[in-house]
């Protein structure tokens, strides 16, 4: 009989918790549904060219950053030979300037609705060169390959690190090129290099075509984007996030900025 | 020499943990994608040239546990062929299994990109195993075959004391690889105060672990202390056990240093491998006390043992009632 209770007492357990967990889902979807959609987007619309827009902008950090960590790449004489200066992580990219900010991930996080986009037909690729990802901060689309390519004489393995996405972790021998397909949205899926630990990358994989990494000088531009209004976030593997809504009118072109204040305040634009 | 090889089968199993924490403190431990090759290779014929950065870690870890996988087998083999006393035999055999079983973890925590929980069973299995090779080489020894704890030391409070440290140990020693494999070494980043307080101003549950390893580390030195105090004040003419007993006093000393070393240098490689076999140490030492203090409750005799001894006759003229081995 006591038996009998406890298993009673498990499943009803299991079933609470199934019923909390689903509803919990469904609340947090609701909560971070799209602000407002374009107007007239049927399901499976196409961007009209005709009335596209364009978002530019530039990312700035108001405030000094901390320098870049030194790197040691004695544990491999072929890290040494390629590289003979002191070498730096790249996680803060500050132009001549000392405020625009570059490899920030800039992206359409909200309000494309229900568009629809062409699968991507050109290969997105990661290189492992004088032992360093390049690029350092990309984006890439759902289903789009990845060529994974190691020119270094010397061993690799990249492993990814997702948290929606499936966790790999490949070896890549000398020279070698592999490929790989993300199969879900995820902003940002972090790379690292377990031979080599200084070596990271992040890449953004998008369900649309809407994204950008800023240059040195901390411009990026989001091409032929319909009318409407969207939620904008620019993404930097130290200093967060930070968003912002834009409404785009017919064929207009916005200038948007975003400021990441490095220490002690959060993010403003 | 059985005795002695079980020492060395002992020696090179704490390489071995060194090893293993030299990966997990360089953060090595997926450097090698695939197991049980390497790169493709067979482990045994990767060419030396490719062993950089982490691989180095990973790779060398593989080959020493193989070899100590190695000589486990010839022990387990000897002690089967050699050894009179049958629980003996299967120790051997457990000897084995356990390093078996450590191997396919390792593996599996490769494969599976370390999961905490499988992380932390390697490392505890790693300490059983390596409790395993010193209880062999102790129970081998010409002096646990004399039973000459046995013959003055039926102490049921040491007994309990010791074996209470013991265990106490291994906890500290599993919540200390939880910690590790959860990334909650830094979790308080400070020494000996916690986020400038005596107690965390506020917790998750990196915290909570890593708070459990300070408060373990008090409570198992408090462990030690108690143990060899009994020991010092009880049994001061028993070398066998005021060695050891001393001993786990300056290791229980060095190891709380290094712990505290390895969060004020960030976690520094070398601080934080040292702290991991310095614990093994601890629990080793621990270990030997706990089972000397038993050493009563084993079989008193030593018959056809004393045949596989290459020093019997001294053995012998040391064993005050020599009886046949049941």
């Amino acid at each position: 009989m006591r038996l009998q209770n406890f298993w009673i007492s498990t499943v009803g357990l299991a079933l609470a918790a199934s019923m909390v967990a689903c509803g919990g889902s469904k609340e947090t979807s609701s909560t971070s549904a799209t602000p407002e959609s374009p107007a007239g987007t049927a399901a499976g619309q196409k961007v009209d060219a005709a009335t596209a827009g364009n978002v530019t902008g530039t990312v700035t950090v108001d405030g000094a950053v901390p320098k870049n960590e030194a790197i040691k790449m004695n544990a491999d004489p072929a890290c040494m030979k390629a590289n003979k200066d002191p070498q730096f992580q790249e996680t803060y990219m500050v132009g001549s300037d000392g405020k625009s900010l570059g490899n920030v991930f800039v992206y359409v996080k909200d309000g494309l609705g229900n568009y629809v986009f062409d699968a991507p037909t050109e290969t997105a690729k990661i290189d492992q060169q004088n032992c360093r990802y390049h690029p350092h901060v990309f984006g890439m689309r759902v289903g789009q390959k990845l060529e994974i390519v190691n020119s270094d004489p010397t061993m690799h393995n990249i492993h990814a690190m997702p948290k929606t996405n499936s966790e790999f972790n490949t070896a890549e021998p000398m020279p070698m090129k592999t490929e790989h397909v993300f199969n879900t949205k995820e902003v940002m899926v972090p790379f690292k290099c377990d031979v080599h630990g200084w070596m990271n990358a992040y890449v953004g994989v998008m369900d649309n075509p809407y994204y950008a990494v800023t240059d040195k000088d901390g411009k990026f531009e989001l091409k032929s984007l319909p009318p409407g209004t969207y939620t904008i976030e620019a993404w930097h593997e130290k200093l967060g996030v930070t968003s912002q809504s834009v409404t785009l009118g017919a064929k207009e072109t916005k200038d948007v900025t975003f400021t990441f204040k490095p220490v002690g305040a959060s993010a403003t634009n | 020499m059985l005795h002695r090889f079980a020492t060395f089968v002992a020696g090179c199993t704490i390489l071995l943990v060194l090893a293993g924490s030299l990966v997990t403190s360089t953060a090595s431990g997926l450097s090698v994608p695939d197991w049980p090759t390497t790169y493709g290779w067979n482990m045994f014929t990767f060419p030396p040239q490719h062993w950089v950065g982490g691989i180095l870690y990973e790779h060398s870890h593989r080959l020493i546990a193989s070899t100590v996988g190695f000589l486990t087998i010839i022990l387990a083999a000897w002690l089967w062929r050699a050894d009179p006393r049958r629980w003996m035999k299967w120790l051997g055999v457990a000897a084995l299994g356990a390093v078996v079983a450590q191997g396919v973890l390792g593996g599996i925590t490769v494969l599976f990109f370390l999961p905490a929980a499988i992380s932390t069973a390697h490392a505890g299995l790693a300490e059983i195993f390596f409790c395993i090779t010193v209880a062999i080489a102790l129970f081998t020894s010409p002096g646990w075959i004399r039973g000459d704890s046995a013959v003055k030391v039926d102490d049921r409070v040491l007994r309990n004391v010791a074996t209470a440290t013991t265990i106490l140990i291994f906890a500290q020693i599993l919540i200390g690889a939880t910690m590790r494999h959860t990334g909650a070494g830094l979790a308080i980043p400070d020494f000996p105060l916690m986020f400038g307080h005596l107690m965390p101003t506020h917790w998750d549950p990196k915290i909570a672990i890593h708070f459990a390893h300070r408060v373990g580390a008090l409570v198992v030195t408090l462990a030690a202390i108690a143990t060899s105090a009994h020991v010092f004040y009880h049994h001061r003419g028993r070398r066998e056990l005021t060695r050891p007993a001393a001993l786990i006093l300056g290791l229980v000393g060095l190891q709380v240093t290094l712990g505290a070393l390895t969060v004020l240098s960030r976690r520094d490689v070398s601080i934080n491998s040292a702290h991991v076999v310095v614990g093994a140490l601890v629990l080793a030492t621990s270990l030997v006390v706990t089972l000397r203090s038993w050493r009563a409750r084993f079989p008193q005799g030593v018959g056809n043992l004393l045949q596989n001894l290459p020093h019997r006759r001294q053995v012998l003229q040391k064993v005050p009632n020599t009886q046949v081995y049941p």
